[in-house]
């Protein structure tokens, strides 16, 4: 067994990862960047699609180019990659088992970044009954078809979900000459950007169901058709509405869940809401030494946000191995109130004299709503009033003049304005 | 006249409401930063998109290269260079940000490479 010793050990090679072994390189510690797959890059090299970089570069960068600039910046930085590796074990002092065709690994690591990323929801999570043909998979499956394995997978499609990368799927099948007959959404409100709405849908006049799903999946051997129908306020399906739809393809885009497998084994407490690890606004979970970024924490809409997390989590984690992070106090909540789904932290540490950068989803669609931050006792903060979408996600930073001498907790709702929507 | 636009300049998508006197843009509202303007005036009068796909490598570690216009083409346009785009192939190693094709179409954009394809059988430099 290989034994090795770094400052700081990253797990997983895509944006989050890059940017935290970066940023922990900065700081002067020795980093290894672990990863699964044979390049650096994550599901940006399969997300051919513009649109990325535009907060961070200022530019608008296909996936695999902005990948490729921080796989060039790794690659000069002196951090050592692993590739083809797989960690198999993080233990709570901070050693990480991993193996590749080099034998078993074990990394001691002064602290370590998780940046596993996130995996798709498949159909077993939404139970979609009937069949178990080929033909039926999830969006980000095809889309790794069809990018980078040049395969087709199939001529006819049905899109189960508006999550974005199902939308950017639509239009990427389109192109390709593949028939997409609509993209069918359970819920009243598209889950995915509302530019890729308009990008990806009505530029190529992609139908858009809302409030209708697939109920029946039909075919043995290869998917022949797929029943859909209406549903009412409670998501059954409403009798007489089905429809059935002739296709040889049906796409998954129904959700992310933050890859935390090896989190949970270590002790890490993950959040019932997001799946991904309960944090303090340095990014540590409850495992002192032990940081978490990008997907693996919680399921971002925009690759700018996620390289932002982690560089964050990347400077954490160094003062962590370098001992020179500030004592912390005792910690205070940030709670998720009303209309609010989640926060990312979940806990500050008052008295650093730091701003706090909060990120958060509503739980609904809210067209005239306010942002209230407030404390067990008073009202902190009122926000000017505007739409709240899920699929966007907001951020807010709590200064310290916020925070005020007492630091209290801080409760996170949004309002709405009227009785209306 | 009055129209809706939703901006696709970046992930906030703004709800851009538009006034117009003939072809001429009087007002834009809606717009949180200066791109949605900018963004109006191009939908409008010249609406373009950014165009990726893949190309075929020859002799590549991957057998497709994903690719894209290096502005937004016409999006009148958009059909045609996927044509021509499914019949182009380019020999590895590439580059990222090699043109892939000059000018297409008379637009004066060109097609570049958005990532590295080393050749088949070539370590990755790790």
């Amino acid at each position: 067994m290989n034994m090795m010793s770094y400052d700081v050990v990253v797990i997983g090679g895509g944006p989050a990862g890059m940017a935290a072994a970066l940023k922990s390189k900065e700081y002067g510690c020795t980093v290894a960047l672990l990863e699964r797959d044979a390049d650096l890059g994550g599901i940006l090299n399969q997300c051919i699609h513009p649109g990325f970089g535009v907060e961070y570069f200022k530019e608008e960068l296909a996936g695999p180019e902005y990948a490729g600039r921080f796989t060039d910046l790794v690659n000069s930085a002196g951090i050592d990659v692993y590739i083809q590796t797989m960690v198999t074990a993080v233990n709570p002092e901070r050693s990480v088992m991993a193996i590749n065709q080099n034998g078993v690994m074990q990394i001691s690591a002064g602290a370590v970044v998780l940046a596993m990323g996130c995996r798709e929801r498949t159909r077993g999570a939404i139970m979609i009954p009937g069949y178990r043909p080929a033909g039926v998979m999830t969006a980000g499956i095809a889309q790794r078809y069809i990018n980078i394995e040049n395969l087709k997978p199939g001529s006819k499609a049905v899109i189960v979900g508006s999550g974005d990368i199902g939308l950017i799927m639509a239009r990427r099948m389109y192109l390709e000459g593949i028939q997409v007959l609509g993209v069918y959404e359970i819920m009243p409100y598209v889950n995915g950007l509302i530019r890729n709405v308009k990008q990806c849908l009505e530029d190529f006049a992609i139908p858009l169901y809302l409030s209708e799903t697939v109920i029946d999946i039909q075919g043995k051997g290869r998917l022949s058709g797929v029943v859909t129908a209406r549903v009412d306020e409670n998501f059954r399906p409403v009798s007489g509405t089905e429809k059935h739809i002739e296709c040889d393809l049906l796409l998954l885009s129904v959700g992310l869940i933050p890859e935390n497998d090896l989190s949970v084994r270590v002790g890490v407490e993950l959040n019932t809401a997001t799946q991904g690890p309960l944090v303090n606004n340095g990014l540590e979970t409850n495992v002192p030494g032990i940081f978490a970024c990008g997907n693996v924490l919680h399921v971002h809409d925009v690759v700018d946000n996620v390289t932002r997390e982690a560089l964050k989590a990347g400077e954490q984690a160094a003062r962590y191995a370098k001992k020179t992070g500030v004592k912390p106090k005792e910690p205070r909540k940030i709670l998720a109130g009303e209309n609010i789904r989640y926060t990312v932290p979940n806990y500050y540490h008052p008295g650093a004299g730091e701003k706090v950068d909060i990120c958060f989803r509503v739980s609904r669609p809210i067209s005239d709503g306010y942002l209230v931050v407030s404390s067990p006792e008073r009202v902190i903060l009122e926000g000017k009033p505007r739409g709240f979408r899920p699929g966007e996600m907001e951020k807010f930073s709590l200064s310290p003049k916020l925070q005020g001498k007492d630091c209290s907790d801080v409760i996170l709702s949004v309002r709405r304005r009227s009785n209306g929507n | 006249m009055e129209t809706n636009l939703i901006c696709i300049s970046c992930p906030k998508g703004c709800h851009l409401k538009v006034s117009l006197a003939g072809e001429n843009i009087q007002e834009v509202k809606g717009n949180r930063c200066p791109r949605g303007k900018e963004y109006a005036e191009s939908e409008i009068k010249d609406p373009r998109r950014v165009l990726t796909t893949t190309v075929l490598v020859k002799g590549g570690r991957l057998p497709v290269i994903p690719v894209k216009s290096q502005t937004g083409l016409p999006k009148g346009l958009i059909i045609a260079a996927m044509k021509i785009l499914r019949e182009t192939a380019v020999s590895s190693p590439v580059r990222r940000g090699d043109i892939v094709v000059e000018n297409i179409l008379g637009t004066g954009i060109n097609i570049i490479a958005a990532r590295d394809v080393a050749s088949a059988g070539t370590q990755s430099k790790y």
